[in-house]
This record gives C-alpha cells, structure tokens and sequence, in this order.
C-alpha cells in the first residue's frame, strides 16, 4: 500500500459534517487529486532539496479527541500581550469559542470560523474557496479535502478594520500522532484594510502534523498585511501554503517567522493581476540541532507595473538544513514590472547547510529585475572590532547573530509583534549575562 | 537657422505642445523658460527626435531643410545638440570610446576622414580644459557613477567635442551647486560663436546670469505666452510664473 | 522605437557555405556495430574499443534529459550519420599533403593552415567532420615539449598518457550525450603541456560539419602538468542546412598543482534561419578538474546553433584551486539556449567566479543555469557570481536558474543578478551624438558584455565583438 492511499481510507471514514453539496464535490475532487499526484519527492524541481519522506511514511490521524486541557494562561503565552486584539484560538484544529476573545468588529466585516461561514455566507465560501489555492499541489489538495474547521473573513469595500485579527492555532497532547488541516480565507475588498496574524505553536503537541492552507483576496486598493508566526514543537510537521491575489494599486504584505517544526515548508505565492500592485514578501527562519525548514516564495507577473520586494534571512545552527527558493515570474504583458529579491543565510555551525534558488523568469523586455543571495559566517572585522572594545567570544557573536535577524524585523509594522519577535530572538540568541 | 511654426506635439496620445513658433538665428541666445510641465523640456526633445513624442502640426525648418523628416542621428550629425536633462549611463563603454565614435560619425557625414584614437587623444585634451575634467574620466564608462555635477559637465565636454551648430541645453543648471554651475556656463560661453546658436531651456533665471540671452521666451501649458529681452527673465525671477498663467488660462 | 527593434532582418550567416568534397561516410544509424566500425576506422588500440562498448552499453540504458529549458522535437539517432571523412585525408599526413580544396574551405572560414599565410602565435588543429585535417607549429611546440594533435593521433602516438586521463574528468557513465560521445566521438584535440612548461603559443581548434545528417562527436583532452600553462581556443561553424545536425561534444581538462588552464569558445554553429527551421543542437559536456593551487578559466561567448546545452563546469579537487567561468549567450530569431556552470567545490580555501551575460533578442529564449555547491570539507570556500540579462524586444525571453548548495559554513558566497531592457534612452541618447540604431546597439551590448570580453585573448575578443554585432543585427530598425 502506497503512503498517499492510506489517505483515501482517512477520508472515507471521516465525517465532514453537515454541508452543502457543492463541499463534498470539491473534497472528493480533492482526494482524487492527492491519490493522482502523490506526495512530491527530491525529483520535483520544487521539492529538490527537502525530503517529506518523514511525513509520507506515517500516517497522520484526524485528532479525535474534542476535549481540550489548555486554559486561558496557556493561551496568554503566545498572544504577545495584546488582549485588544480579535483573538480566535483553535485547539487541535477546532474552534474553542471560550480561549478567544472576539470585540464587535467595525462596520459589516465578517470574521466567521468554517461552520458559521457555512450557514451565513454559503454563496461567499462556495465561490471562492479553493480557487486561489488549487489541488495541483499535494499538501493543498490533502488540506481541502480534509479541511475540518478554519477562518473566512470578509472586509467590504473602504472598510478598516484597525484593530489585528490573530488566529493562533493551538495543540496540545492530543494532538499527537494527528494531523491538523486548518483554512483560513480572508477577502479584502476594494480599498479596504487589514492585519492579520497567524500564529502556530504548540503545548506539549508532540509529532504531529500541520498542514495549513491560506487564501487571500486583495481587491483593489485594498491593503493587507498578513504575518505568520510558525512556532511548532520541535517534533512536529508544518506545511503551510499561503496563495494570494492581488486586484490594480494594492498592496499585500505577507511576513513569515519561523523557529518551530522539525520539518517544515512554507510556501507564500502572489499573483499580481491588476496594474501598479506591490508585493512584500519578507521573511526569517532561525533553525538548530537536525532542525530543516524550507520556504518558497513565488511571484507572478501577471498585469504591467507592478513591484515585488522581497528580503528573507535565515540562521542555521547545529545540523539544521535550511532551503530558500525565490522564483519571479513576468509574464509578456507585465511591462514595467520591478522586481527585486534578497536573501541572505547566516551559517553559525560546521555542520549547518543551506540550498538556495533564486529564480527569475522574464518573458517581458521592459523590466528591471534583480536578485541577490549571500552565505556566510559572521563578519569577521566586526567580530574582530567587538572583541576589541572588550565583548567576549560568545557575546559577540550572539549580539551579531541578533542584529543580523533584527534587521529583517524592521520590516515588520506591526509594532507589539516586532517587539515580541525581537524579545524571542533576543531570548534565544543573547545568553544572560552571567557577573 | 532654426525656424519653428505652430508646431504641435503630443506624448503618450496627450497634446503637450499646442502651437510654438520661434525664430532662432546664428550668433543668437534664446532661453525658454516656464514652470514645470510647461512643454519645455518637450520642445527640446523634439527638436532632437525623440521618438517617444508624436508631431501632430506645425513645421521645423533648419538650415533650410525640413527637420522632422530627418532621423535623430542625422540631425545629430548636422550640427543639433542636446545636452539631456537626464544623461544616459551606458555601462561599459568608455567615455573616450564613445566620444570618438560620435565624432567620426559627424566627420563622416561631411565627407571627413575619421580619426584614430591618438589623434582624437589630442583634440580631447584641449577640449578637456573647457569643463575643467580630468583626462581619467575619459576611461570611465559613459556618466556610470557620475555625480549629477559630472554628467553635466560630460554634455559640456561632448558638446565641446562635437561643435554644434545648434545647441539645446535642456534644464543644464538642475541639481548643480554653484561652483559646478559656472564652469558648465563657461563652458557654454567659451564654446559660443557668431555662427552657431544656443537655446537654453530652464526653470530658474540663475543660469541666465551666466549665460546671458538674447532673447526670453515663457512657455506656459503648450504655447510661448510671453517673450521679450534678459530684464524679462529678472521680472520673473521676481514675480514668478503666475501672473503669465492667468492670462493664458481665460484665454483657453 | 520598440517598432524599430521589433523590425529584424538577418544578416546572412557567412559561414553557411557548403564544400563539395567527397566523403567517406559510414552507414546511417547507431548499433554496437557502428561502434566498432568508427574504432576499426581509426585503427584503435582494444581498450579504447573495450571503452566505447561499455560506453555503448550505457548509453543504451539512458534517457535524454528534458530537464533543459528548451524545446525541441524528438532526434533520431537512427537517422543520424556517425563517421564522415573527407577520402583525401590520410592518417598522420603532413600539412602539405592537405587536399587543397580543404585548405580553401578554411582559407573562407579565416583560417590560414598554410604556413606562411599563419596567425603568428597560434597553432591550430583543424577538425572537418569527424577527422583532423592537419596540425600547425607540430614542430615549434615539440621542442617545448608541447604536445597538441588530434585526438586519434594522439591515441596512437601517446596511448599512455590518453589511456590514463580519458574519462577520468567526464566518464562515461556522466550522462546521456557524454555517453553518446564516448561510444562514437570520432577526432577532436589532444593537448598534453609538460611540467613547468608555459606554453609559447596559443592553441586552437577548428571544428568545422559540412557532410549532410552527419553528427559530430569531438572529444578534447587538455593536460596541464604540474606547474604548466595554456591558452586554448576553440571555433566552430557548419553550413546553412534545413535539418538540425547534432553536435555532442565532451571537453576534459586537467590541470595538475599549480597548472593553469584557459579555454576559450567562439560559438558561431549554424543557427537555423529565422523561422527556426535548421541549425544545430549543441549538447556539450565541458569539465575541468583543478587540483592543488591549480586555475581553469572557462571564456565562452555563444552566438551560433539553434539549440545550446552546455555547462563547462569545474570541479575544484585540490586546495586552494580556482575556476572561473565567463560567458556571453546571445539568442536571436528562435534560438534557445540553456547554458551556466557548475563550480563544486570540493578542497579547501577554493575559489571560483562566475560571470555570465545573456542576450536575448527576437523570439529567443535564453537561460542561465549554474550551480555553486560547497561540500563540507570545503574550508574557506568562496564564489562570487553575478548574472545579468539583456531583452532586446519583447517577444524573447530570459530565465534564471542558480542552485546555491552550501554545506560548510566558513564559505562565503555572493549572487547577484538582473535583468533589464536594451535602454531605449541609451539608443536615443547615442542617435542624439549622431549614431545609429544598430551602432548604437552593438555599442551598448558591447559595453554590457566588456567584463566577458576582456577575459578573451585578443585575436578573440576582436572577433567575438564582430560576431556580436552580426548576430545582433537587425534586431534594431
């Protein structure tokens, strides 16, 4: 029996709820897909340099237990200390109504978890879920068709909502052994504006499997900035694919942090299909011991003048094996298209190892596009200038190693999240001082 | 030796130039000025060819010859100068290279021989103490890496270079300080002659206290509103453009 | 303006001439037996046949590989002719007994054979199909010590030294083409500098196809002793024909300690009209191996064949050893090219550069794939590799593909790349000097390729700014 038909039997026997019909059509069409193509292998030029073989070769349950032990304090950990926030927590994938705190929300926008999306905006979800995110890719056709609960939000037209939406996706011990499908589809019409944080972590999870689709829908003029906090166990599987598309003058904004997971891939793709949109897709992993995290980013040229700005950085210690993968694409039409992409990896230690690919594909003349990619050690001359002002060995370096990290931070504008990023890294790269 | 008649010219489908006529004769200095988006830069251009402008009416005459049938090189290589607002960078090639190249091409079009690279050695550096350059500069490549100063003063150099008949200064004095200001408007006054002319294009009447006009032409969305001597560039120093403006807008 | 550059018409390519000469061909197709009928031919040693047949073997256990950013039909290598000699060439004759209508055949490619007529400080092997037409300066370079022949002689006359580096850079086994080469590559070059020796001339080969249908599978083997230097250059051209030609060549160097190695190409193949229809499929393997302190520098300025599929690479064994690739790819009408390096750095303190300018006009398709990979014993490990693109008109495209592989972390590395448009401001402003479009154009890509053309032996950079400017022609109004 072949890893990915195991997944057939999961999802004859699960239940999927009470819905329409038009919502099992597209799971079971899902299925297919994932049974069609398979988990991707090192032979897939997308997947070169990352192995799922640790995923597709156990089986990853649906969590059955519905009860929960996290209380109010546990969620507090990961919420940054900001109770003003909307905050919808989910616990092993499900909603858990008393952990969140939800304030009225501004003018019409909905904010609704799956099952309320369902009765009160069947025609909303039933036009555009799974149109951005597509089953060609196994891990999204393996999310739609086993998508248990998850987010639509919907701001209309000029509405701000000022006030961010955290969804902070929470496991616990039950967790272990499972795997968890979470969805989130979030439409930013015409000119209107939001913040949205997405944080994924874990108390005492063990191995268990995330496997998150996000879909986004950026209207014209409309403004989105979307950050993902990807905090896993250190046993745990994480896939997350983000898929987004962008109407005339807007702007999406999509910042990924990474620390968690033992094997992780991060996929955040844009489709620019309106004139003079502007993408930022800026993003830091941090990873140690065996720890192996992959992020793709994929930008498609589709209308004329558009721009995209990427900068990703990443800090590989121990063992760990880190892969970027930047691809730009312009299509003929998409003149004037101003791309330009950075990443840079910091290797710390003899055994860490990183792969990268920045990619462009240009079929338009009239563009500027540029990429640059570094890899080193920590700058010696500053190490050296440290040293001399006093700062011992490791101080040094840890103080070097944050204010390489920091500095892809900057781009995060979500003030209280800059902080609390900045004081994990801080945590975790600056030892206390010991008299 | 420069006649301009009702010329209309649009860019990008859009009229930008609705009717200019002038009249620029040898020994002549001609300076237009008027606030930004006035057409001004535009007439420049299309005096030199851009392709990125459309000639919609009117007429060009130069040297007794229609001026719009001719390409850019051509008129170019018959003695029109543009010296760019905004000089182009073109990696890789020598300044020297470049200069020379344009040289032959203009020797070239009056049945002169070429010349090699140590010849033109020698012309270059006469012409070098005009804008005050250093001979490095000729290895460098075309305007990469030039400050906003130097680029400038390279249009001088090439302009010294090439002798026009007809130089086009469009917006010289932009972005320079001072000091960069009087050695490209001695230039321009070294190389004046009483049969060849300039028209200098700009915004401010600064340049004109170097570079002395015989005539002041005020262009203002698409047309000459008002022309006369060098006091009319100090009342508009003083006065500004608006009182110009007026006027033309009841017209419209 | 972009009406203007859209508006291409081609120049003639002047090397598209064929020669009447009578060959000596093989039969069609491709079995154990052609193998060992293109061996029996060259009167080879049994092992060198022992080698082609396992090779043979190999080949017929593999798959072309699609991986390459082009398109092309399916090839028939049934279809395919693997040996063609002129009947006039003797084994081992001198240059004067070259039949004179060769002679005349590269007197009209520019290439003189005669030796008063010579470029002085160059000698060349001329390759005219499957077989070497003759060797110049043979005895100039013998009292260096210098060895440079064809590849069969060299089987004959130095077995030792042959038998010992062949495959030993590319093996057999190394891939689809690489193994169609090893079992029926007919001639190429062999070049063997002694210990110390820096060699006193260039050296250059001269490949020409002119038969109809007829592959050419060269092999080149370049040894630099230790402490020994070479300058090599290579030149290719075929006649205008309305079928593809396959060109499946492997190219090995070694460069022992100290040794240092330049090659340099000039490729101007046949590259189809601008329809697409003809021109020749270059799938080239270039290897060098760059022991202790040791330098291999790859020149490469491709302007000619329909399709490329090359990746002269170089595998930095030894400490401290360099490699650095330089190129220039220009694609017009419906050319398409997949073309990079891979530098794998394998000793300590190595280092390696890569320069790479991509030109694509008409309806062209370029691409630039390279790999940087550092193993983690690499010490001290550094690249630096910027790749740029030039589009000229906007119905071409250009694509790039770096795998950056890092597994030491005292390696530092840096990419950059870009991708922009001929300016049209550039040409405006040159038009406004008094040049023209296509001057203006040569100019501004001549600038755009400087840092490639630098790193090219005179007589070569001349010539590659000439084919530059043709191969570009018409693409401007």
């Amino acid at each position: 029996m072949t890893a990915h038909s195991n997944y057939r039997e999961l999802f004859e026997a699960a239940t999927h709820g009470v819905a329409k019909d038009w919502l099992p059509s597209l799971k079971i069409a899902a299925i297919e897909q994932f049974e069609a193509i398979g988990f991707p292998t090192t032979r897939d030029e997308d997947w070169h340099f990352t192995s799922v073989t640790p995923i597709a070769e156990r089986i990853f349950r649906p969590v059955r237990s519905s009860g929960t032990s996290l209380t109010s304090d546990d969620v507090a950990r990961f919420t940054y200390g900001q109770e003003a926030w909307h905050l919808l927590v989910f616990v092993n994938g499900r909603y858990e109504p008393s952990l969140s705190s939800f304030a009225e929300l501004d003018a019409e926008a909905q904010v609704m978890t799956f099952s309320e999306a369902l009765k009160e905006a069947p025609e909303l979800l039933a036009e555009r879920l799974g149109t951005l995110a597509p089953s060609t890719q196994a891990f999204t056709a393996l999310n739609t068709a086993f998508m248990a609960d998850g987010v639509v939000i919907r701001v209309p037209k000029d509405v701000v909502i000022e006030t961010p939406i955290h969804i902070l996706h929470l496991t616990d011990a039950h967790a272990n052994g499972a795997s968890l499908h979470p969805r989130t589809l979030m439409i930013a019409e015409r000119g209107a504006r939001m913040v949205l944080v997405e944080t994924f972590a874990t108390v005492g999870g063990g191995a268990y499997f995330t496997n998150h689709v996000a879909e986004v829908v950026v209207g014209a003029q409309a403004r989105v900035d979307h950050y993902k906090v990807q905090r896993e166990g250190g046993e745990a599987f994480h896939v997350g694919t983000t898929q987004a598309t962008q109407e005339r003058d807007s702007i999406y904004h999509a910042f990924s942090f990474a620390t968690g997971a033992q094997l992780s891939r991060t996929n955040v793709y844009s489709r620019l299909l309106g004139e003079n949109a502007e993408v930022r897709l800026n993003g830091l992993y941090a990873l140690e011991e065996a720890q192996h995290g992959d992020h793709q980013t994929y930008v498609e040229h589709i209308a004329p003048a558009c721009s995209s700005r990427e900068v990703y950085k990443g800090i590989l210690d121990g063992t760990s094996h880190g892969v970027f993968n930047g691809k730009v694409f312009v299509h003929p039409e998409a003149q004037q298209t101003d791309g330009k992409q950075t990443n840079k990896a910091l290797l710390l230690s003899e055994g860490a190892r990183v792969d990268t690919k920045p990619q462009l594909e240009i079929f338009a003349d009239d563009v500027k596009c540029t990429h640059g990619a570094t890899v080193g050690r920590l700058d010696e001359m500053a190490q050296f200038y440290m040293k001399s002002r006093g700062i011992g060995a490791d101080r040094t370096r840890a103080l070097l190693t944050y204010a390489f990290a920091a500095e892809v931070l900057e781009l995060i504008e979500l003030e209280p999240l800059k902080a609390a990023l900045e004081g994990l890294l801080f945590e975790r790269f600056i030892p206390p001082e010991t008299a | 030796m420069l006649t301009i008649t009702n010329l209309t010219a649009n860019a990008g489908g859009k009229p930008i130039l609705k009717g200019i006529s002038l009249t620029v004769n040898a020994g002549e200095v001609h300076a237009i000025m008027g606030p930004n988006g006035s057409g001004k830069s535009t007439l420049a251009q299309v005096i030199a060819g851009h392709p990125g402008y459309e000639v919609t009416g009117g007429s060009v005459t130069y040297e007794g010859q229609d001026l719009l049938e001719l390409e850019a090189e051509v008129r170019a290589q018959q003695g029109i100068f543009l010296a760019f607002q905004y000089p182009v960078e073109i990696p890789g090639v020598s300044n020297a290279y470049f200069l020379r190249a344009a040289y032959n091409e203009v020797r070239k079009a009056h049945g002169e021989d070429e010349v090699d690279p140590l010849e033109f050695l020698d012309i270059m550096a006469k012409k070098l103490k005009v804008v005050e350059m250093d001979e490095a500069m000729l290895q460098r490549s075309v305007n990469a890496g030039f400050s906003g100063g130097e680029k400038k003063r390279n249009e001088i150099l090439q302009m010294a270079v090439l002798e026009p008949k007809l130089a086009v200064l469009d917006e010289t004095d932009s972005g320079l300080d001072i000091d960069a200001l009087r050695i490209v408007a001695e230039g321009v006054n070294k190389l004046k002659r009483p049969d060849n002319a300039t028209i200098v294009v700009t915004h401010y009447q600064r340049l004109l206290n170097y570079i002395v006009p015989d005539f002041v032409h005020v262009l203002a969305q698409g047309r000459i509103v008002r022309s006369g001597g060098k006091e009319l560039a100090l009342e508009l120093e003083e006065r500004g453009y608006d009182w110009l403006l007026e006027p033309a807008g009841a017209s419209a | 303006m972009s009406s203007q550059i859209e508006s291409l018409v081609n120049k003639e390519y002047q090397y598209g001439f064929v020669t009447d000469i009578e060959s000596d061909a093989i039969p069609r197709g491709l079995t154990e037996e052609t193998v060992r009928l293109i061996s029996a031919r060259k009167n080879e040693p049994q092992w060198l046949l022992d080698w082609r047949l396992k090779a043979f073997k190999r080949w017929l256990s593999m798959t072309e590989p699609r991986w390459p950013n082009v398109k092309y039909g399916e090839i028939d290598y049934q279809a395919q002719t693997y040996y063609s000699a002129p009947k006039s060439v003797k084994p081992l004759q001198s240059l004067d007994e070259v039949d004179p209508e060769l002679l005349k055949t590269y007197e009209k490619l520019g290439i003189s054979l005669n030796e008063q007529k010579r470029l002085s400080g160059v000698a060349v092997d001329a390759i005219f199909d499957s077989v070497s037409v003759g060797t110049t300066m043979k005895e100039e370079l013998k009292k260096h010590g210098v060895i440079f022949c064809s590849f069969g002689e060299a089987v004959i006359e130095h077995p030792e030294l042959v038998q010992r580096y062949l495959g030993s850079v590319v093996p057999y086994s190394d891939n689809f083409f690489a193994a169609l080469n090893s079992a029926v590559f007919s001639d190429g070059s062999f070049v063997y500098i002694p210990k110390g020796v820096r060699c006193p001339l260039e050296l250059s080969t001269y490949f020409r196809i002119n038969a109809a249908d007829t592959g050419q599978f060269e092999r080149t083997l370049i040894v630099a002793d230790e402490g020994a230097y070479v300058s090599y250059l290579e030149g290719c051209t075929a006649p205008k024909r309305s079928t593809n030609q396959l060109h499946a060549a492997v190219v090995e160097i070694v460069a022992l300690d100290d040794a240092q190695v330049k090659y340099s190409t000039v490729q101007n193949w046949y590259a189809g009209d601008k329809d697409g229809v003809g021109g020749i499929y270059n799938f080239v393997t270039k290897r060098g191996k760059a022991f202790t302190n040791s330098k291999i520098s790859w020149t490469q300025v491709e302007t000619g064949s329909a399709i490329t599929w090359k990746y002269p690479s170089v595998i930095l064994q030894g400490d401290n050893s360099t490699g650095e690739f330089y190129s220039v790819a220009v694609v017009n009408n419906k050319q398409q090219a997949d073309t990079g390096t891979k530098m794998i750095h394998i000793g300590k303190n190595t280092k390696s550069t890569i320069i790479s300018k991509g030109i694509s006009a008409g309806h062209g398709q370029n691409s630039y794939r390279g790999q940087v990979k550092v193993l983690p014993k690499a010490t001290g490990a550094r690249n630096y590799t910027q790749c740029d693109s030039m589009l000229i008109g906007n119905q071409c495209g250009a694509h790039t593909f770096p795998y950056i592989e890092i597994a030491n972390n005292s390696a530092t590395l840096e990419h950059e790349a870009s991708t922009s448009k001929i300016g049209e401001d550039q040409i405006f402003y040159c038009k406004q000097r008094g040049l023209n479009a296509e001057h203006a154009i040569s100019l501004i890509v001549a600038g755009f390729c400087k840092e490639v053309f630098k790193e090219l032996p005179m007589e070569f950079a001349l010539e590659a700014q000439q084919l530059l400017g043709i191969s570009l022609e018409g693409s401007v109004g």
